[in-house]
């Protein structure tokens, strides 16, 4: 029964959104079930944090190695929550000067900005920024030019790499303009405006129709691993 | 070192990572010795004064007015100055309030750096302090979206529908809301029902808001896709394959790229036409498809490393503009540092 009505709701909520572009009267409907489907996504944070804490708590407190690292992620999760739910150092806003807790909370000098400004972004940047170590270390290891696909694959990346920099207008700006073509940076806008455009427009509708094939394979209940279990 | 921040590292391992960071601190010190310093924040209090007027709507409207106005409220606001525009505050009136030193930013910038370095350290292999750095970012991360969906969705969607006059009165007065919406209980209900998955028991009852999740989701999803992936990108493929100018001469390079265009979607997509043998006609496409998808691949890798090239190149130009002060693009304590550094190392050099 409990799964039954689960699919109905999973039916009715999809078939709400896919009937709101044909039917004017539906779209009220849809502006309301989207709002009720962001209301959703934010319980979900809070399902997300719940989790954390349960699992950093479990942690904690079965002491086992490295347990002082759940200490320290439940300190900046508790913290985090303190200062942004408790909009700690926000001033009032400009629009509403008398009710003190009409400012945004990551308004500059905040305390939330702060955290934002000064450990969100440092760290996650620095995450990405590393990647470029792995990616170049991955690429000196893995790219070989073995047969004509690697080597379009290769070639391409150089050209881009080096086209959209100073370098490539170095290495080719000596061209003649008969031949400007085939300098890496005219090259770059080529591969861009032509090649990659019809290889990521095949990519992007097929993945389209992929999105539609599950989107109804969902609604109409053929694929159910979200109700968990043997559905 | 003990359980609570050691479990793979060897006690070696551990006194040549505190080595390491001893090490980087007393390059900082000497650093920090030379010069202007280095790693401050300047501050400076913005200060405006707002009226209220009541509007034909009824509505109560604050502008700007005046400082010392009748009637007015003030709201003071810290903001941040450059060391140029501190040093000039200085120069003109020593010892003067308007633009000064902010402690906790001064602090924050000294953080930010120590987990800038502390996540490059993962370089040379994990450590207490990369994995320290870590821990605090997945419970900033998780605190951070929290907040945010609490503040951006939560209270303007549904806590206003509600209790609309609780929500004015607390903190978002210009919300245009006036009356409790009894619908708004439904995603209550059912957020609550999402909620109860923390428990053993909430299993089973989380399954209908998620089925409603997963649901909507698809819809929206499967509308967005099909109009701006399937029909828009169709109808931009659709293009002359025998191209003229404005002029209504033949454009031959205008006709090539749009004979490659049109052949390299094509082809591609037969390569992902898998109900059909890649044999003879089909088989040629899709080996033709294969070269385009490889340069596509080949340029998004090379977008990617540039990405990161990038982030990294923010990162460093954090560390000696923001931080070190040993890079100086404003122009606003370069010179007052090179000439001390290179005092500094004449000095040294003397001395040997």
């Amino acid at each position: 029964m409990s799964r039954s009505i689960a699919l109905l709701i999973c039916l009715l909520g999809g078939l709400t959104m896919l009937v709101s572009p044909f039917l004017p009267m539906a779209t009220e409907w849809s502006n309301e079930v989207t709002d009720w489907f962001n209301i959703l996504a934010a319980m979900a944070f809070v399902l997300g944090g719940g989790s954390l804490l349960k699992v950093q708590l479990m942690r904690l407190s079965a002491r086992g190695p490295g347990w002082g690292y759940s200490a320290v992620t439940l300190l900046a999760f508790i913290v985090t929550l303190w200062v942004g739910l408790g909009k700690v150092g926000v001033v009032a806003d400009p629009s509403a000067p008398t009710v003190a807790w009409s400012g945004k909370p990551d308004d500059e000098g905040s305390a939330f900005w702060w955290i934002y400004l000064y450990v969100m972004t440092p760290i996650t940047s620095t995450l990405f920024a590393v990647l470029a170590f792995y990616v170049a270390s991955a690429a000196f290891r893995a790219f070989r030019a073995k047969n004509l696909e690697a080597t379009l694959l290769l070639g391409t990346a150089f050209v881009i790499l080096l086209g959209r920099t100073f370098a490539g207008v170095v290495l080719t700006g000596w061209l003649p303009d008969w031949a400007s073509g085939l300098r890496l940076e005219n090259l770059a806008v080529t591969i861009m405006d032509v090649f990659n455009t019809a290889g990521n427009r095949a990519i992007i509708i097929g993945i389209a129709l992929g999105v539609a094939a599950t989107g109804i394979r969902l609604l109409i209940g053929l694929d159910r691993s979200y109700l968990g279990g043997d559905a | 070192m003990s359980d609570a921040i050691m479990n793979e590292a060897s006690p070696q391992q551990g006194k040549w990572w505190i080595g390491l960071f001893l090490a980087i601190a007393v390059l900082v010190a000497i650093r920090a010795s030379i010069g202007e310093g280095m790693g401050r924040a300047y501050v400076q209090t913005d200060s405006t004064s707002y009226s209220s007027a009541t509007g034909d709507d009824g509505r109560v409207m604050w502008t700007a007015v005046a400082d010392g106005t009748a009637g007015s409220v003030t709201i003071e606001r810290v903001l941040f100055a450059s060391a140029g525009e501190y040093r000039a505050a200085e120069a003109a009136t020593p010892g003067q309030q308007a633009i000064r030193i902010s402690w906790d930013r001064t602090l924050g910038l000294w953080l930010a750096a120590f987990f800038t370095l502390a996540i490059f350290s993962f370089l040379m292999g994990d450590n207490p302090a990369y994995k320290f750095t870590e821990s605090i970012v997945i419970g900033v991360s998780a605190g951070y979206w929290m907040v945010v969906g609490f503040w951006a969705m939560l209270v303007p969607k549904l806590v206003a529908q509600l209790a609309p006059s609780m929500v004015k009165a607390w903190c978002m007065p210009n919300l245009d809301v006036s009356a409790f919406n009894p619908v708004a209980l439904i995603p209550l209900g059912l957020g609550i029902m999402l909620l109860s998955q923390l428990t053993p028991l909430g299993r089973h009852i989380g399954r209908w808001p998620l089925a409603f999740v997963i649901g909507t989701f698809a819809g929206l999803k499967m509308i967005s896709h099909v109009e701006s992936d399937i029909i828009e990108q169709a109808r931009a493929t659709m293009i002359p394959l025998v191209a003229f100018g404005d002029d209504g001469s033949f454009a031959p390079w205008d006709s090539v790229r749009n004979i490659l265009i049109v052949g390299g979607v094509l082809c591609t997509l037969a390569y992902f036409v898998f109900s059909v043998e890649h044999k003879g006609a089909v088989g040629r496409a899709a080996r033709v498809g294969v070269w385009f998808l490889m340069i596509t691949f080949g340029s998004a890798f090379g977008f990617t490393v540039m990405g990161r090239i990038a982030l990294l190149a923010a990162r460093f130009e954090f560390l000696f503009i923001d931080w070190l002060w040993l890079i100086d693009p404003k122009g606003q304590r370069m010179v007052a540092t090179v000439s001390a550094i290179a005092g500094s190392c004449s000095a040294i050099l003397n001395a040997i």
